[in-house]
């Protein structure tokens, strides 16, 4: 009984692990004519992971439902872009990302979280 | 064959696009959909129905309800509310659409303006008022098929977005937020806080299988399930979307930690035979006081926040709603946002400037202090310019529109302010690197500590491996680590923005903290970078006036800088100049002309010996050389009657911000073009430390990367323009400009005072800034890796000590609301001006 238990909290350590760190963060979203909505709700950006190409002009349409503070701002790490999301309305941030590589966006704390991969 | 255009709503997505498809598809006669999630509408071509079109969009959960055709949302974009709980997020206001029409002249224009919108598909009524040049669409119809719509018949027209009403709107939706996070909060910790009594007071917390105990517990499980499932359902949706991400948040611990203890409950009161007796113990009350506590936390969260914003909407409230334009037929007030450049306002007493303009008529004095911290008023007239946002406390002022809309120095102000306030200083970066693994290692502690507890630990096992899971679950705080850097960097720009300090990144906030480094550009920032008058001599039997107003009076009509500064001292005196004739202007000696039968001449010393002048007052002279004036002297026929000296005077306060900048360790160099002497006469009256004179404008670069070289962090102040490559080469580069005409986006920081004490106090919020993001950091750190710990029962091998789970949520929403309320105190830093009036010891001397 006992070996089983510890077993299967391991197993659940595990699973975590491997869960949020190595197995991948979900299906990429291509933009589409150079514009991606996203949905700021429940904690997520969804999309979460966005795909486009270096040197394109891309337009990512956020519309924040989530009335919670932590929402309120999208910043965009190694890129210097940030925005203001008002509760209710949909905010489009324009950038055009030059260099290849993965470039994290979150909330002001980290808690959104999303991806842009840049090709 | 016809084509039907549908209005859908919610459809945000291809996923939505298909099944949209899907539920027409099922409507026979169909030949074509197509679906317009931009413009919410779906186009069906083919022989069916509307009605049935519409009954099956309603199905599939995308249509539009009747009852929203009057009232619908101006745009698609605020229309996706599908899923959210209505109560909760119902947008307030009904759903114009404002238009700005440009064109229309006559009564029948507003007719087949009127036509033409309400020809357009959605729209539900449309109303013109001449008056204003605006229209009203109801309506679901999208903005640029109403646009398409007026331009079609023959006019202009543009969407007008009314900031005010979506502020409006965007309050109160924030303040629903806050009722609601009260009303959890309410609901939490009145089922948990009876509960907690009830145990505190000895009632048992225990079930007894097969007596009255298990029903009443069951009674109270279910009523717990409704806290978790109402007011705790943000928190469980959140967690399992981000679960599907692959991603965990705050609501993941939440959702974990609050649903372990309950199911750990039900199952001891549903199946108490498979828990040991000793461990038959309820948490019901863990579940519902951290639900409770945590939206008291959120919602304490949404207040202080609401503070550290401030500043922000401090600036977005100096915008003016409206502006009194001259048009042809009179004067008429309109929304600012529908002034054009060009157009002309007339601007009364104790009224905003709307937009920035340049005077045309009238005289005032505007109080800037608003964009720029300058406390002084500035008198304007014509040829000068206004900027919007700041107040005319004078007279009457007409001005032509120059920049509207989000070209106003206003409105790049707080767009500049907002983004900065996103940027991160790298101080922050250890803090982000952490939160983001930070979710996933507390749930392999939370684990863990559950194994070592059924390990190692004392009987029961099952209960203390589920308290000791919950704590570490509830304890963990993200939030506080994420919040300590933005919050902090929030206030410091909104603070330095008070202040009339643009600071346009994090970084710049963090390095301006530790430079040990001035350099000074000497020409518009140390100086006033124009020249004026700076003393009048006169020999023996002449007044000081005389010359002054016979120099004037030479120079009438001069464009030269000397010569303005003549004229403007005589203006300000209120002397009466007289008419020359024969005036002569000889490049680079002076000027002269005829005067009552006299000869006059104004012009530099060789020049007036050259024509065999008797001189006079070469003492004096030599003397104003030696504090950087230039003599003027001025000759009557073939005798010299005065000497003007003319100088770029220093900044009255340059002085006093220079020792300050001093009295706080930093070195203070001096840069110019200007020849060693002048250069060296400047820096006695500004007081600093070194000076670089004879630097070509473009090795001023130079000069700031050998200091660097040496080791010194140094921060390069100039005008923003000459000044730019040794701006962009310093640590931190500081254009200084002088009201609301500077380039805002040339440097680091911006000053828009053109005092020196901005630099230093930017140094002085950038330190205050940095203090309290270190202990906010500090603070965060130390309580999560405090916190953890004792939840996981550290202590417990030492003094028998494990935390409740019920402490652990109220300490999670307290740490937060402490970091946000540390970053708020930053509001009341002032930096210290020292005292004012001290700088003027060094200036008086030169005074005429």
């Amino acid at each position: 009984m006992s070996w089983l238990i510890n077993l299967s909290g391991l197993a659940l350590m595990a699973l975590i692990a491997w869960w949020f760190w190595l197995a991948g963060s979900g299906k990429a979203r291509r933009a589409t004519h150079g514009a991606v909505d996203i949905i700021v709700d429940d904690g997520v950006y969804e999309p979460a992971v966005i795909e486009t190409d270096a040197g394109e002009p891309l337009a990512l349409r956020f519309e924040r439902r989530d009335a919670s503070p932590c929402a309120e701002q999208v910043v965009f790490h190694g890129l210097d872009v940030s925005a203001y999301l008002p509760v209710g309305e949909t905010t489009t941030v324009t950038l055009t990302p030059e260099q290849p590589g993965s470039y994290r966006f979150t909330c002001q704390m980290n808690m959104y979280q999303g991806k842009l991969i840049v090709h | 064959m016809r084509t039907h255009h549908l209005p859908i709503q919610g459809a945000t997505c291809q996923g939505c696009a298909s099944k949209i498809r899907a539920a027409l598809d099922a409507v026979p006669g169909i030949e074509d959909i197509q679906v317009d999630l931009e413009a919410q509408q779906v186009s069906v071509r083919g022989a069916a129905e509307r009605e049935a079109l519409v009954r099956a969009l309603a199905e599939s959960g995308y249509g539009v309800e009747p009852a929203d055709d009057t009232e619908a949302a101006p745009s698609h974009c605020e229309q996706k509310d599908d899923d959210a709980p209505a109560s909760d997020s119902e947008p307030a206001g009904g759903g114009d659409i404002q238009l700005a029409i440009t064109g229309a002249t006559c009564a029948s224009c507003v007719r087949s303006i009127e036509t033409a919108l309400s020809g357009v598909e959605g729209v539900h009524e449309a109303s013109m008022n001449l008056a204003d040049h605006s229209a009203r669409v109801s309506g679901r119809a999208a903005p640029r098929d109403l646009i398409q719509a007026v331009e079609s018949a023959g006019y202009g027209a543009s969407v007008i977005d009314d900031p005010r009403r979506a502020d409006q709107e965007r309050e109160e939706r924030e303040q629903a937020h806050y009722r609601r996070l009260l009303r959890h909060t309410g609901y939490g910790l009145g089922v948990g806080a009876p509960l907690m009594l009830w145990g505190l007071l000895g009632g048992s917390m225990t079930v007894q299988p097969g007596t009255w105990s298990q029903a009443a517990w069951l009674a109270v499980g279910l009523i717990t399930l409704a806290v978790l499932a109402v007011p705790g359902r943000p928190f469980f949706v959140g967690a399992w979307k981000a679960l599907r991400h692959h991603n965990a948040n705050m609501d993941t611990l939440i959702a974990l930690g609050t649903g372990t203890a309950w199911l750990y409950s039900m199952v001891v009161v549903l199946a108490p035979a498979l828990v040991p007796e000793a461990a038959r113990h309820v948490y019901f009350e863990a579940s519902a006081m951290i639900i409770g506590l945590i939206s008291l936390g959120l919602a304490l969260e949404v207040r202080a926040r609401g503070k550290t914003s401030a500043a922000v909407k401090r600036l977005l409230d100096l915008r003016a709603k409206t502006a009194r334009v001259l048009r042809d037929d009179g004067e008429v007030d309109i929304a600012v946002e529908q002034v054009v450049a060009g157009d002309r306002i007339r601007v009364r007493p104790g009224e905003k400037i709307a937009v920035d303009g340049e005077v045309e008529e009238g005289s005032s004095r505007l109080d800037e202090s608003m964009l720029t911290g300058e406390p002084m008023p500035v008198a304007k007239g014509p040829g000068d310019s206004v900027a919007a946002g700041t107040l005319n406390e004078g007279g009457t002022l007409i001005y032509r529109a120059t920049r509207v809309g989000a070209d106003t120095a206003l409105a790049r102000i707080i767009d500049l302010v907002k983004k900065a306030q996103g940027t991160k200083p790298p101080i922050g970066r250890l803090a982000d690197q952490v939160s983001a693994v930070f979710v996933p290692t507390i749930m392999l502690i939370a684990v863990a500590a559950a194994l070592a507890w059924f390990n190692f630990g004392p009987q029961p096992p099952f209960s203390h491996m589920m308290v000791a899971a919950t704590t570490v679950l509830i304890i963990a705080c993200p939030c506080a680590l994420g919040l300590a850097t933005p919050m902090s960097v929030m206030v410091g720009v909104g603070k330095a923005a008070e202040y009339g300090i643009l600071i346009r990144q994090g970084e710049a906030l963090q390095t301006a903290a530790d430079l040990d480094t001035v350099v000074l550009d000497k020409t518009g920032t140390i100086t006033e970078g124009r020249p004026a008058l700076t003393r009048v001599l006169a020999v023996d039997g002449e007044q000081q006036d005389d010359i002054l107003r016979l120099a004037a009076s030479l120079e009438t009509g001069s464009e030269h800088p000397l010569a303005q500064a003549i004229l403007k001292a005589a203006d300000e005196r209120g002397l009466s100049l007289t008419a020359v004739s024969d005036f002569q202007a000889l490049n680079g000696k002076g000027v002269s002309a005829r005067l009552d039968g006299t000869i006059v001449r104004l012009g530099n010393r060789r020049w007036l010996e050259q024509e065999g002048v008797a001189l006079a007052l070469e003492d004096q002279a030599a003397e104003l050389s030696k504090d950087a004036a230039t003599p003027l002297f001025l000759a009557r026929d073939d005798r010299v009657i005065g000497v003007l000296g003319v100088a770029d005077r220093i900044k009255e306060d340059a002085a006093e911000a220079i020792r300050r900048l001093r009295d706080r360790g930093l070195r203070v160099i001096m840069i110019t073009g200007d020849i060693q002497a002048s250069a060296d006469a400047i820096a006695r009256q500004a007081g600093v430390d070194q000076v670089l004179a004879e630097v070509l404008p473009e090795d001023k670069a130079r000069e700031v990367k050998r200091l660097q070289q040496d080791g010194a962090k140094v921060a390069m102040v100039g005008d923003g323009i000459n000044d730019a490559p040794a701006l962009a080469q310093a640590d931190v580069g500081f254009a200084i400009g002088t009201g609301t005409d500077v380039a805002i986006e040339s440097a680091a920081i911006t000053l828009m005072s053109g005092s020196l004490h901005g630099v230093a106090d930017a140094m002085a919020i950038s330190r205050a800034t940095l203090g309290n993001i270190k202990q906010n950091l500090f603070g965060a750190f130390a309580y999560n890796s405090l916190g953890v710990p004792v939840a996981a029962g550290l202590l417990y091998p030492f003094t028998g000590w494990l935390l409740s789970p019920v402490i652990a949520g109220a300490a999670m929403s307290l740490s937060s609301v402490t970091v946000v309320s540390n970053a708020n105190r930053l509001r009341f830093f002032k930096p210290n001006k020292g005292v004012h009036g001290a700088a003027q010891t060094a200036n008086e001397r030169n005074e005429p």
